[in-house]
């Protein structure tokens, strides 16, 4: 371990501010980039059911 | 195939010589876009001189590019592209003519102008040679990667902004040589080193993005 | 010799039935990977006799950067791949990634110009490294805005395909290009690259990181590609089924 306290870890030595938004703005982008096809998988799906119900309804 | 070239160099002229006026247009434009610079930055000679380097090259770049936009497209409306695809030339040798007709017309009339403007932006006389000289090697470059946009966004309604999006970056090595020349020869230092990259780098243009563009071409007629 | 292996890449089912598997396996590994290397980079790891604590961002900005760059490499790749077999999944594949590549190229510039206000004293240098990379962030604008454009999906492809290519074929040139134009411009004081070689406990857990960016990037690379494998072939009784079996 490199840093004594849970408090010393946070402060980064003075740095916090440029440490943790780097690591804060990156992981926000990286969790965008999961998020964004998941979310389009879920509508696409729904979309596809609905397609296929009213077809169902139309035969 | 030597003939064709000749006969498609004095057609597409012919075209060209057709509308001057949309000939002069890049031409006024290069002159505006410089002759907006000493109003924004202010009328003193030695800031002039300093910054005329990047001056010059970027309204050459904007210029060249303006000037490409429409480098295909009434061959694509009127379908002589199709035409172009389906000759027994080669097509890629067939468009490094069309890009030569379009820069004798608007790259090499800008390179002519430069002088001019170079001595208004308080350039001094002996690196006028290094100006015309790195001009005349780089906006053959500039046509011929703006000509593989062109030939990407033909087929599309409004390429104008998409083309330049395209474009743009592969223009930074050019800009970096040319302007790097030019303020080598202000510096008193000998410009050849960066004129002899630009001329490689218009050979390997040359060689190489005729290939791109017919590529580029076919899919866009293709669609 | 046997070319099935191939062609295997051709039918978009199977290439729907395999990744599923190949995701999970990604998806654990990048979970793993990232975890540790996240816990070793910001806590264990020592600290920078110069930079103290701030050289922490290293380890996200090298992943980052690295993928950014190897990401556009794969674009022509799977452009070539495109073109010259006709690979329609090479064409998904292309599409896909120019988004992600575009996001790590992103973090790349935002890290660089977070770490550089502690060290150079500004938020933005034009350093050599920093300028190819926002000359990079505007080429895969260009992909992205090019795929956009073109409505015909498969003329979209090969035009991003040639697009590509291009740009891999300048990126060196672009590349010296521009370390040229630094050390002619500026002083070169903010050499970053001369760096004294890292002692392994700062190198080990970069490795991790970078290993870690690299499965996180075919996890989300294989999510976006199965989506746009059903969305093209929705048609078919086989989406239809995956459809139906799936929330």
């Amino acid at each position: 371990m490199n840093f004594a306290t849970l408090a010393d870890f946070f402060a980064m030595g003075g740095h916090a501010p440029y440490v943790w938004s780097a690591y804060g703005i990156s992981l926000l982008v990286l969790l965008l980039n999961v998020a964004v096809p998941l979310l389009a998988r879920r509508r696409y799906v729904a979309d596809e059911r609905r397609r296929i119900r009213r077809e169902e309804a139309a035969q | 195939m030597l003939k064709v070239c000749i006969l498609l160099l004095s057609r597409e002229m012919r075209v060209l010589f057709r509308r001057p006026m949309e000939l002069a247009n890049p031409l006024v434009f290069f002159a505006l876009v410089i002759s907006l610079f000493p109003l924004a930055v202010g009328p003193e000679s030695k800031l002039l001189a300093t910054i005329a380097p990047g001056v010059v090259w970027v309204a050459a770049l904007l210029a060249v590019l303006l000037s490409l936009d429409g480098l295909f497209r009434s061959d694509y409306e009127d379908g002589s592209l199709e035409q172009w695809v389906l000759a027994p030339q080669p097509l890629s040798v067939l468009v490094l003519t069309k890009v030569l007709a379009h820069w004798l017309c608007s790259g090499l009339a800008l390179v002519l102008l430069s002088p001019l403007l170079g001595l208004m932006l308080g350039l001094p006389e002996r690196t006028l040679g290094v100006l015309l000289l790195s001009l005349l090697l780089g906006t053959p470059i500039l046509s011929l990667l703006g000509a593989i946009g062109a030939a990407l966004t033909v087929g599309l309604k409004r390429g104008g902004l998409l083309l330049a999006l395209l474009i743009l970056p592969l223009y930074i090595p050019v800009l970096i040589l040319g302007s790097g020349a030019l303020q080598a020869s202000l510096q008193g230092l000998p410009a050849a080193g960066y004129l002899w990259w630009l001329a490689s780098l218009m050979v390997l243009a040359v060689s190489l993005s005729p290939l791109a563009i017919a590529a580029g071409l076919k899919i866009s007629v293709a669609e | 010799m046997n070319w099935t292996w191939f062609h295997k890449w051709g039918s978009p089912k199977w290439f729907y039935e395999m990744s599923g598997a190949w995701l999970k396996g990604f998806a654990i590994a990048a979970c793993v990977l990232l975890a540790a290397g996240l816990v070793w980079a910001l806590a264990i790891a020592p600290e920078d006799y110069q930079q103290g604590n701030s050289f922490r961002i290293i380890y996200i900005h090298v992943p980052a950067a690295f993928l950014a760059q190897s990401c556009y490499l794969m674009l022509a790749i799977a452009g070539i791949i495109g073109l010259v077999w006709k690979m329609k999944l090479a064409d998904v594949a292309l599409q896909c990634a120019a988004p992600i590549g575009a996001s790590m190229t992103f973090i790349a510039l935002l890290t660089g110009a977070v770490w550089g206000k502690p060290t150079w004293g500004a938020w933005w240098v034009w350093d050599a490294r920093l300028t190819s990379m926002l000359i990079l962030l505007f080429l895969y604008f260009g992909v992205i805005a090019l795929s956009q454009a073109i409505s015909n999906r498969d003329s979209a492809a090969k035009a991003c395909a040639v697009l590509s290519i291009v740009g891999v074929i300048n990126l060196p040139i672009i590349k010296y290009s521009v370390e040229w134009w630094n050390t002619l411009h500026q002083p070169a004081t903010f050499k970053i690259t001369e760096k004294p070689a890292m002692p392994m406990e700062m190198w080990l857990p970069l490795l991790i990181m970078v290993l870690g960016f690299y499965c996180f990037f075919a996890t989300v690379l294989l999510m976006r590609m199965r989506l746009e494998v059903l969305k093209r072939e929705s048609r078919t009784r086989w989406v239809r089924n995956e459809v139906e079996a799936s929330r």
